[in-house]
């Protein structure tokens, strides 16, 4: 009987042992190191709101990036996080109420492309609910879409911008004084990229103003590069108030527009042959084109629509002298009785215009209208980018690219020298770097996460390539797996400079581009 | 939009369905509480299955030894990268039935059924690894006809044919990318197929060294079980991709590797015995499964890479008086999974097995057997660096952190001769 007890207590043990257990929990090892997250405020424009498909929607916002870092935060003594409230918007919709075509974009399957084929970019069906009613509130989240960094010291900013205007405190309230009342013990600041980015996406059209010299924000249009002075000074304001009760935090710089979709996704030569040979008056079309070649001294190249290669599009370039009275000259000599019925109008038309190069970019708003007839215009003159140049807002030319560079390098330089001041005063690092400017340009060449998983910054090219994309169907702000990408690139800053142990998100669990059937 | 879709976004992977894992080794209560030994052991029918040739050597005329045991796999995952946790918790029951008859002094005849492969893993749906397994359900009944030859008092070979009967049921999503959601619920696949029929052999030989040594050698063959016409139905298609998920039927090969034993016993006393084996499976036939939809949906490969894989078992008996009968062994498992092809639908590293039991004997004819095992793992950090995402076309996705299993396993049965 002894031995049965010795087995059965035997069998006891197998039972209690057999529960598998780990030597640590997952969350042993996690820590704030030296960073304190009990109140975490995050300070920046669209990007920060979680704003995506041209909009913040109430699902869009759950993925900003400030709400997946709050998340990880939690786990180490991170507070609540809030963002401001987008109950109104029952549907998702995003937008505001009473502006059609102000909702989220989507990808509706069956409607067809300007090329032909179908899952055209469109606001999803539905009337927006989302409206202005004053919230009057403080939140974790002061990511105010459209802010540039003067702006959020603008007393009274709400009656600028109907994103704050929903939930400053006050109406004279300031971004910076509201984000202040949550009295940060940790914050994140990407504030910037519209000082630059609003004159970039504009295609150029407004005033460079390094290049003028003006240090007045009050006189800026909303287009404007803001100078370089002005934004070192607005930013050195903002950091020191962020750091003013003793946070930490993390800056994130400006990141270049040539990685970012909007610019890279239509070429300068996205008109392929068969498009052009499909058009009735090629003939009329390609001896037009012959003619500017020879009348514009060759600034526009004339048409092959038989060697396989795309063809360029013809731009106007303010930059350029005026031809027009030259052409109109050519015209009316030609002994055609085409040319030169339209001689003043052919003038008039080309003046400035010439063929893309590879140094212009085109943004992502001409890909809907490149190859469509321009009612503005008299017939053949009239195909935009073929016949009918492109207009300034569609293009970025090389003298835009380098205003816009240098705006870009020098606020970086600001973001970082300010930063390395503080520590260097400090003695430690109160305010870490993320260079958001390097880990986009990386999107370039492909950016592999920790799962080998490779994004590229690939515009929405078909279902083919959703799994890759990281930006929304604005071309400019990430999607939700691209802000899931950039709170892992601010988690790895706070790991190695905060001496934190924090976990990343996944962004493959995070969902990237909205397809509907039919929208 | 359609034409995309078909195009590229499945290659659908599927999952281990014989995995080494889940080989775990529960023919026989007797043998079983002496480490899972036995190609040398002459003890019970249980050698129907452990070396057929042994049936020679069985003293009664007629034995039969009948049993069951449940099967409790637990398997805890978590990965601290991203504060991933999960569990799952399995039963399994697996049985054995053996016979064997003495027609005369130089042949015995016999019947073995038995469970070698049957197992259950489920996580939650949509768990972390969803795009792996969401669960599998693998049933395999194996019936042995065999027959044993006596060449002279030392030597005997044995052998059948093996018969396979089995079934299948495995679901996953497609992929870990929520594009292919509806509601939140990722769109998944279930891979559903049974009475898939196969056959293979078991043959051995044994050799009486002395009167107390006693040597066997005992190989099964490796047993294909090709399911064809399962069905594979897709459930939570996103209306954008419905026409393309439409439900189907498929093929899969799934490779039973050959497995050779070779072992000795040791009888020093008529109290005492002692037991080693080794076990050698082939399991670098298992190098990918490929599940090949019958309709436009393109074969899905999925590597598995298995290598060869060794056990080494011993085991004890120590017949205590007429009535008790007490066992214990030890064996270690070598697991076939490599590096960056763990998967969590086999999540077995190598492993240590304990087992025990005993025999109570109600009297000359009938006797209860008690077993237990107990299979420790160690925690261990591994991925399955594989899987190729349908909705990506470049870089293959890691899916990994540590796991730790445990396998407990109480088992009874009756052992009946005369």
């Amino acid at each position: 009987m002894k031995n049965k007890f010795i087995a059965l207590a035997a069998l006891a043990i197998g039972f209690a042992s057999c529960e598998p257990e780990f030597e640590k929990e997952v969350t042993a090892d996690y820590s704030a190191g030296e960073a304190d997250f009990s109140s975490y405020v995050a300070v920046g424009n669209s990007l920060t709101a979680g704003f995506m498909d041209n909009t913040v929607s109430r699902v869009g916002q759950t993925y900003s990036y400030p709400n997946l870092l709050a998340q990880q935060f939690a786990l180490v003594g991170g507070g609540a996080f809030t963002q401001p409230s987008f109950a109104e918007d029952v549907n998702n919709l995003g937008g505001f109420a009473g502006q059609p075509g102000s909702t989220r974009l989507v990808i509706d399957a069956t409607q067809l492309n300007a090329d032909g084929t179908r899952g055209a970019v469109e606001p999803i069906a539905g009337a927006s609910t989302i409206t202005l009613t004053p919230q009057a509130k403080a939140y974790n989240n002061m990511g105010v879409p459209g802010a540039k960094s003067f702006h959020l010291g603008i007393q009274g900013y709400g009656a600028l911008n109907p994103y704050f205007a929903r939930h400053a405190t006050t109406p004279t309230a300031t971004v910076l004084g509201d984000a202040m009342s949550k009295a940060p013990t940790f914050f994140t600041n990407w504030i910037g990229s519209n000082d630059v980015l609003a004159y970039a996406t504009s295609g150029g059209v407004g005033v460079d103003q390094n290049a003028a010299g003006n240090t007045n924000p009050t006189t800026y249009g909303f287009n404007d590069i803001t100078n370089a002075n002005t934004f070192n000074s607005v930013y050195s304001t903002i950091v020191n108030t962020l750091t003013s009760n003793g946070a930490k935090g993390v800056v994130c710089t400006i990141p270049s527009v040539t990685s970012i979709p909007f610019f890279t996704t239509v070429k300068y030569n996205p008109i392929p042959d068969a498009a052009l040979s499909a058009n009735p008056n090629i003939a009329l079309i390609t001896s037009l084109h012959q003619f500017l070649a020879l009348a514009t001294n060759g600034r526009i190249s004339p048409l092959n629509v038989a060697d396989g290669l795309p063809n360029a599009v013809i731009i106007n370039d303010e930059t350029l002298s005026d031809l027009g009275t030259q052409i109109t000259a050519f015209a009316n000599g030609s002994g055609n009785p085409i040319l030169i019925a339209n001689a003043s109008t052919l003038g008039n038309l080309y003046g400035r215009a010439r063929s893309a190069t590879s140094s212009d970019l085109i943004v992502l708003r001409a890909s809907s209208i490149i190859g469509q007839v321009n009612t503005s215009a008299p017939a053949p003159f009239n195909v935009n980018g073929v016949t009918l140049p492109l207009s300034d807002q569609f293009v970025l030319i090389p003298s835009e690219l380098t205003a816009i560079s240098n705006a870009t390098a020098a606020y970086n330089n600001s973001i970082i020298s300010i930063a390395d001041a503080k520590n260097a005063a400090a003695g430690k690092t109160v305010v870490a770097v993320a260079d958001m400017n390097a880990i986009l340009a990386k999107l370039v060449s492909g950016l592999k996460i920790e799962t080998g998983s490779i994004y590229t910054a690939n515009y929405f090219g078909g279902s083919a390539t959703e799994g890759q994309v990281l930006f929304s169907l604005d071309g400019v702000h990430p999607n939700a797996r691209g802000y899931a990408v950039i709170a892992n690139e601010i988690i790895k800053v706070i790991n190695t400079k905060f001496k934190a142990n924090l976990p990343l998100q996944n962004p493959t669990y995070f969902p990237g581009i909205n397809i509907l059937p039919t929208n | 939009m359609r034409k995309l879709f078909s195009l590229s976004l499945l290659t659908l992977a599927s999952a281990t369905m014989f995995a080494g894992g889940y080989r775990v080794s529960i023919q026989g209560q007797k043998q079983l509480a002496m480490g899972h030994t036995g190609v040398a052991v002459v003890n019970s029918a249980e050698v129907a299955f452990f070396n057929p040739a042994g049936m020679s050597f069985l003293d009664k005329k007629f034995n039969l030894s009948v049993g069951g045991n449940a099967l409790f796999a637990k398997t805890r995952f978590q990965s601290s990268q991203f504060n991933q946790t999960a569990a799952t918790d399995n039963v399994g029951t697996p049985f054995s039935l053996y016979a064997t008859y003495k027609i005369n002094d130089w042949v015995s005849a016999g019947l073995a059924v038995y469970t070698p492969y049957g197992s259950s893993v489920e996580w939650n749906q949509d768990w972390a690894g969803a795009h792996l397994v969401n669960n599998i359900d693998l049933q395999a009944i194996f019936i042995q006809p065999t027959i044993s030859f006596k060449i002279e008092d030392k030597f005997s070979i044995g052998g059948g044919p093996i018969f396979v009967q089995g079934s299948v049921n495995f679901n996953r999503n497609l992929t870990p990318n929520p594009v292919l959601s509806n509601n939140g619920s990722g769109t998944d696949v279930t891979l559903d197929a049974s009475g898939i029929s196969a056959t293979g052999y078991n043959i051995g030989m044994m050799f009486k060294l002395t009167n107390q040594v006693m040597l066997g050698l005992d190989y099964r063959s490796e047993i294909i079980m090709e399911a064809r016409g399962g069905s594979a139905n897709f459930a939570d298609v996103p209306a954008i991709a419905s026409a393309s998920f439409t439900n189907t039927t498929f093929s899969a090969d799934l490779p039973l590797p050959a497995e050779i034993t070779a072992g000795i016993s040791y009888r020093p006393t008529d109290k005492w015995l002692f037991a080693f084996d080794y076990n050698y499976t082939k399991w670098d036939v298992y190098k990918s499964l490929d599940v090949d939809f019958d309709n436009t949906l393109p074969t899905s490969v999925n590597p598995r890479n298995y290598k060869n894989a060794s056990t080494y078992r011993l085991g004890a008996q120590y017949q205590a008086n007429d009535k008790f009968t007490f066992r214990a062994g030890w064996y270690f498992d070598e697991s076939p999974v490599q590096d960056g092809y763990f998967a969590p639908e086999t999540p077995r590293n190598d492993s240590n097995g304990y087992t025990g039991g005993l025999t109570y004997q109600v009297n000359s004819k009938l006797g209860i057997d008690l077993s237990f095992l107990y299979l420790h793992f160690d925690q261990v950090d591994n991925s399955y660096d594989y899987f190729d995402d349908p909705t990506t076309t470049t870089g293959l996705s890691s899916f990994g952190g540590t796991y730790k299993s445990s396998v407990f396993s109480p088992g009874i049965g009756i052992t009946y001769g005369f």
